[in-house]
Parts: C-alpha cells; structure tokens; sequence
C-alpha cells in the first residue's frame, strides 16, 4: 500500500473516532477545564485551597486560544518544513540516480 | 447477589459513559498538589531532567544534522499533540501528548527535556498546568510516557509486531499510562477519608474512560508521522538503528 493511502485509512479512522462522541453525546459541554480540578479535590477535601496559582494568566477565552494556535502552528509549520525537505531530498537524490 | 452486582456494574459502566461530565483529564493545575507533594514529585523529577539535558546536547554535539532535524521533529510533534484538545466519548474533552513518537526514534531520555520544554510553555503563558506542579506532570507525561512508549515498542518488535502496529500501542498506552500517573497522583494527595485506593478509583473512573478515545488518536497521529518518517527518512532511521536493514526490507 502507498503512503498516501496508508495515511489517508489512518485520517479517516482519526476523524470517526474525533466525531463520534460530537454525534453521540450532542447536549455535553465537552469542557476540559482545569478550574474543573477544584471540584473534584474539594469534594474529596473540603479544606484543601490551592496555594499557588498561576504567575500569569490569559487575559480571556481569545489570548487563550491565540496561544493555543500559536503552540499548534509553531509545531505544525515546523513538521510541514521536515517533510517537505526530506521528500525533496528524496526527489533529488533519486533523480540524480536516474540520470547516471 | 451475583445479579445484584453485575446490574450495579453495568449501570455503573453505563453511567460513566453516557452521563456527560465534566473532567479535567489533563495536566495537575498550579498549586493544586500540596507543597510536601509538588515538592516530592519535582525531586523525583530532577535527576531525569539532568540526565535528559546530558543525552540531548550529547545528540546536538555529535550527531549529524539529519538526527538533530528529526529531534527537532518530535519536539515539534508534541508541540502540536498537546495543544490539541479532543472530544471524547465522555462529553468531556482531555489532550494528547506525542510524547510516543519520539521516545520511539530516540528512546526515553531526550524526551524528558523536551516534554519539559512543553509543559513550561503551557504552564507559564497558558496557565495549564503549573510551575509547582511541573515535577508532577513531568514525572507523569515525559518520564512515565517516554518509558512506557519505549518499552512498550522495543517489546512489540521483539515479539514479532509489526512496525506500525508497534508504534500504535506504545504511542496510545504511553498516553492511557500518562493519565493513569496523574490519577495516581492526586489519588496520593488526596486520599480522602476513605484512603489512597478509594480515591484512585474515584480519579481514574473519570480519567480512564476520557483517556481511552484520545489514546487511540495519539497512536494513529503518531502510526501517521512515523510512516511518513519511515519513507523520507530511511538513513537517519537507519542511522538511529530503530530499523535495521533486515527489518526494513520486510515492510518495504
């Protein structure tokens, strides 16, 4: 099988099961929160309070996901980058073969 | 009696999934492990992180370029994973780590930097996680993951697994082990009238089911970039010895 049809298989599988639980599961917040953290520890432990929070924090929801983005596009451009290279040097040795 | 218990656990099982909640599956947030338990994990941590900036400056003194773009490449992968924040079955939404793939390619060591690198990141302009639970989380995703990943695929190949199926279970049981640590973890710290083990099924019952779907996306994500690896990087792969010659004419 071909790279690209191994891969195409694995993309298909990752969003079935990506979109599943958003099909299945309509009226779920899907929240992911760390806040969330507090509920459960404070149930456990009433008096627990955390004694340190964060140096800075987001200004709101936006600078979050801007930061976010950010994250994902500095890791995404960079692997964009090697795989464009490595075929492209792929390519070129292959072809320099070719013409000896 | 035995019916009883059966129906119980169903019901229970049932409950887990189809009532939406609200988990926190991801990394420990700032200030929410007790000093005497930030502090024991970042100590843990520690001698880890040294050796991995030992391993990783080793590689970028000696190795050829090609080795130090594929390390830049697995840093970048989890760069990518753990900003990616999925939905799971759960109606709650956790993140993968990718730590997998690169303690594939480079083993566990240069990994612990690297995750370190990310966790920073998150702690200090994302406020996910923190800085006083850095050790834990460190201890949890790059140390537990890296190692899991690792032994997991050096086994799998031993045994005869081929390559990519291999690299899927490493990837999405070093994940699932991830977010078992954490569980552990808290469970440690929290323990609750009940005690430790009370507690730690209390945390996993919420992490384990969330976890299981994002695995499964952390080992296709990572069976995807290491195929793509695999074809356009064949010397450095040989290079890294994950392949040997034999092997690779099998899947070629």
């Amino acid at each position: 099988m071909s790279l690209a049809k191994k891969n195409l298989i694995i993309i298909l599988l990752i969003l079935i099961v990506v979109i599943t639980p958003l099909i299945i599961k309509r009226n779920a917040e899907f929240l992911g929160a760390d806040g969330m953290a507090e509920n459960m520890i404070t149930e456990i432990n009433p008096q627990y309070t955390a004694w340190f929070s964060n140096i800075w924090e987001p200004p709101s929801g936006e600078i979050e996901s801007l930061l976010f983005a950010l994250q994902a596009a500095i890791g995404a451009g960079f692997l964009g980058y090697y795989i464009g290279l490595q075929k492209g040097k792929n390519k070129g040795n292959n072809d320099r073969q070719d013409k000896k | 009696m035995k019916k009883n218990q059966i129906a119980l656990t169903t019901s229970l099982i049932f409950t887990l999934i189809l009532i939406p909640r609200t988990v926190y599956a991801m990394h420990i947030a700032e200030g929410f492990l007790p000093m005497k338990w930030a502090g024991f994990w970042t100590v843990l941590a520690v001698p880890f992180l040294i050796i991995s900036v030992k391993k990783v400056n080793n590689i970028l003194k000696d190795e050829a370029p090609g080795i130090k773009m594929l390390l830049a490449l697995a840093g970048a992968f989890i760069f990518v994973l753990s900003s990616l924040k999925l939905p799971s079955l759960t109606g709650s939404c956790s993140h993968a780590t990718g730590i997998g793939l690169g303690a594939i390619l480079f083993g566990p060591w240069p990994m612990v930097l690297l995750g370190t690198i990310v966790l920073i990141f998150q702690a200090l302009l994302l406020a996910h996680g923190g800085i006083t639970t850095l050790g834990a989380n460190l201890f949890a995703m790059a140390i537990v993951g890296s190692f899991v990943a690792y032994g997991l695929f050096k086994l799998a190949r031993k045994v005869g697994v081929p390559v990519w199926a291999s690299v899927f279970v490493a990837a999405s049981v070093s994940n699932f082990f991830t977010y078992i640590i954490t569980a552990g973890q808290l469970a440690a710290a929290f323990p609750g009238n009940s005690g430790f083990m009370a507690s730690l099924i209390k945390f996993l019952s919420v992490f384990a089911f969330t976890q299981i779907p994002l695995a499964i996306v952390e080992g296709l994500l990572t069976v995807l970039v290491f195929n793509i690896i695999q074809e356009y990087s064949k010397n450095e792969l040989d290079e890294l010895s994950i392949i040997s010659r034999r092997q690779r004419h099998e899947f070629s």
